[in-house]
């Protein structure tokens, strides 16, 4: 399933259509659309936006810089939480509202890890990858419950996450009680900032083997097809002889293997975490990542490169900001007006009309194909 | 979801499956809560037990009762709104401001409140009902909306000052019949702050908006099932449009209350109503999948919600997390009775 899904209207060829209207039905359109839009306001407004230079970290190693590598570098969190939820609301029609929460529950738990139990470390207590590895296995755990309330007790996702959402920045604090661990060991850093000698952030190759791997998986494996399938329809796909409950928990399970990740990633930028505000909002980008890259978020079909470039171009989208010196606090209110925008011109009812508006010729060859 | 649809004696259809869903919902809620209160009284005892500590859990979320009373509409028709926490802090600091830098007194924050809520509402409801985009993404913009606007009017919390509002907001109606003695002996009546008197009307209302109107039984035949609703001959779209902006006015009524219980504007103000609203709504009985729910329920459901969170901080764990906890474990609790209560009625 690794061939992007199209909307069967546009394999029909119509030669009387003007190559613009075929561009707008598919469903890469819009982030890409966005993209360039943004790339272009960019250009125009100022186009040292786009330089990259080699500066010096505070280690003393030549690293580079600039917004297009800080986007690249700190999309990297998102762009892995997109891919498991895409996976999520194929299957069950609905979004996992509890990433940020138990992103907070893996950095506490990696960090309570590598740290020993003590508040402060200034070596490695216990191997990374299995401090890492252990992190995984607690999130998936939670995917897991995530999922059965969903596949089991046929709860709606977003409510049956909202548990989760509630209790995980707690439990994350529990895990430590309520104390502010601290590694200062440069090795657990590499992951989040650069590896010794190599000038690009790491996270950005985490994010490039993520998405290999997945790749992979979706073109190896049946995963793309009996997500898709369960996501259409839960009984013809029982009939059909998959279980569509363990699909269901399946996707959950992979959703919290990559929010393990991400927040893995998210707490060796710093080597701490604050249970409150880590990942604060999370949740909301991915969504709007998945939405944003075309794909329906009541389920079925889903194209996974289509969240990942909708990630992209949110990142894409805050740094702008940012560099218009637009105040943290006050970016939300204008990611919301961009969003809306989006959505709007995505809507399908919106797009028909627009397509009606052109002039009818292309109406009745619709009607004949 | 409604699997008979009877005829009463005088001719009048009734939906009788449908209804006591709810019903038996509701039941679970109202049993749960005396269960909770009961249990803290005897084992925690004194302080449980004086009228006065009630009415503070209705003092402390009056605004929180008229927001969940929102989301229980939204949700019954089948949709969800998260943006009234975001519109409630909107509209408290929108007030602050126009009440100590541009002169404003009690009527214009009424206006501001409803004029916000308003505008929300229209805007949302647009675009759920015509252009038919899912009302989780449209609200979560919403809510990212409201919460940024909060900030760009003013980043620094504003107190307010002016006498007139601090006069309503320091009202306090004594309940007759109710009170305490403290240790000197003297008796102290209870009393609950107007915000509380607004709240149980706009409870009271909208229970017999639901029950006996057409407009309420439309919410409920459309979240039920869209298609029956629509060959029954009830404007889907225009229920819908009208269930969000009835909540999103709601959210801007709850707003004022809000302001009229804390007195000033803050970008932390409502910080997570929006998910204590779902959760009320959800413990009341209300579904998400729409077509079910109770007023009367979601307001139990506030109750409960507050209880909870009441008997964990006096049990000892007055640590903030283990609120939390226990606040999830109830919504999961609840999800879970719920869920099982209704594949065993679908299974008959």
């Amino acid at each position: 399933m690794s061939t992007p899904v199209k909307n069967p209207e546009t394999q029909v060829k119509r030669p009387d259509e003007s190559l613009f209207k075929r561009l707008t039905r598919q469903q890469l359109f819009i982030p890409v659309a966005a993209l360039v839009l943004l790339v272009l306001f960019n250009l125009i407004a100022d186009p040292s936006f786009f330089t990259v230079s080699i500066k010096e970290n505070s280690l003393g190693n030549p690293v580079l810089s600039g917004n297009i590598i800080s986007v690249l570098d700190n999309a990297s969190e998102l762009v892995i939480l997109a891919i498991g939820m895409t996976l999520v609301t194929a299957s069950s029609g609905g979004q996992d509202i509890s990433v940020g929460a138990t992103m907070a529950i893996a950095g506490s738990v990696i960090l309570r890890m590598v740290c020993g139990g003590q508040v402060t470390a200034d070596t490695m207590q216990m191997n990374l990858l299995l401090a890492v590895f252990i992190g995984i296995v607690v999130t998936m755990c939670f995917g897991a419950f995530n999922g059965a309330l969903v596949a089991y007790f046929n709860i709606q996702p977003m409510v049956a996450t909202l548990i989760m959402y509630t209790a995980g920045r707690s439990i994350a604090a529990w895990i430590n009680n309520n104390q502010l661990p601290i590694i200062n060991d440069i090795g657990f850093k590499y992951a989040g900032t650069f590896l010794p000698g190599i000038p690009v952030p790491t996270p950005i190759f985490i994010t490039i083997l993520m998405i290999v791997i997945f790749w992979l998986v979706l073109k190896f494996t049946n995963l793309g097809l009996y997500t898709q399938s369960v996501g259409i329809n839960p009984n013809s796909s029982r009939l059909n002889g998959i279980n569509p409950q363990m699909v269901k928990l399946l996707t959950y399970v992979i959703l919290g293997a990559c929010v393990a990740i991400a927040g893995f990633i998210r707490v060796s930028r710093s080597g701490s975490i604050n249970y409150s505000r880590i990942a604060e909002n999370i949740e909301m980008d991915a969504i709007l990542a998945v939405a944003l890259g075309g794909n329906a978020l009541s389920g079925g079909k889903f194209n996974i490169y289509g969240s990942i470039l909708g990630a992209y171009v949110i990142q894409f989208l805050t740094t702008t900001l940012y560099k218009y010196e637009v105040p943290s606090t006050a970016l939300p209110a204008y990611k919301a007006v961009v969003v809306i925008l989006l959505v709007v011109l995505s809507a399908p009812v919106v797009r028909e009309k627009l397509a009606n508006m052109k002039k009818a010729p292309a109406k009745a060859s619709k009607e004949v194909a | 979801m409604p699997k008979g649809i009877a005829v009463d004696n005088r001719g009048r259809l009734k939906e009788r499956a449908a209804m006591s869903d709810t019903n038996l919902l509701l039941t679970i809620t109202v049993v749960v809560f005396f269960i909770l209160y009961l249990y803290a009284i005897v084992f925690l005892g004194g302080s449980f037990a004086k009228p006065q500590n009630f009415l503070n859990i209705l003092n402390n979320n009056a605004s929180l009762i008229v927001l969940s009373c929102g989301m229980s509409i939204v949700m019954i028709t089948g949709g969800i709104d998260i943006s009234v926490g975001g519109v409630t802090c909107l509209v408290c600091m929108v007030s602050a401001v126009n009440l100590e830098r541009q002169g404003g007194n009690l009527f214009t924050v009424i206006l501001i409140g409803l004029g916000i809520g308003l505008a929300f509402g229209v805007v949302q409801g647009f675009l759920v009902a015509h252009l038919g985009i899912q009302p989780f993404i449209i609200s979560l913009a919403g809510m990212f909306f409201a919460k940024g606007m909060t900030t760009i009017v003013s980043k620094e919390p504003v107190r307010v000052t002016n006498e007139a509002f601090l006069a309503v907001k320091d009202t306090r109606v004594t309940v007759p019949g109710l009170g305490s003695y403290n240790k000197l002996n003297q008796y102290i009546p209870a009393y609950v702050e107007v915000g509380v008197i607004i709240a149980l009307v706009v409870v009271v209302l909208l229970f017999c908006l639901l029950r006996w109107t057409r407009l309420g039984r439309a919410f409920y035949a459309v979240g039920g099932n869209n298609q029956s609703a629509n060959m029954l001959g009830i404007n889907v779209r225009r229920t819908k449009f009208l269930a969000h902006v009835l909540c999103s006015l709601l959210a801007g009524l709850g707003g004022i209350l809000y302001f009229l219980h804390v007195g000033s504007g803050d970008v932390a103000n409502a910080a997570g109503d929006e998910m204590n609203a779902i959760a009320s709504s959800i413990i009341g009985g209300t579904l998400l999948t729409g077509g079910v729910g109770n007023i009367a329920g979601t307001f139990f459901g506030v109750l409960s919600l507050n209880t909870i969170k009441r008997i964990v901080a006096s049990l000892g764990f007055d640590q903030a997390w283990w609120s939390n906890i226990t606040v999830a474990a109830m919504l999961c609790l609840f999800l879970v009775i719920q869920s099982i209560v209704l594949l065993r009625k679908n299974k008959k």
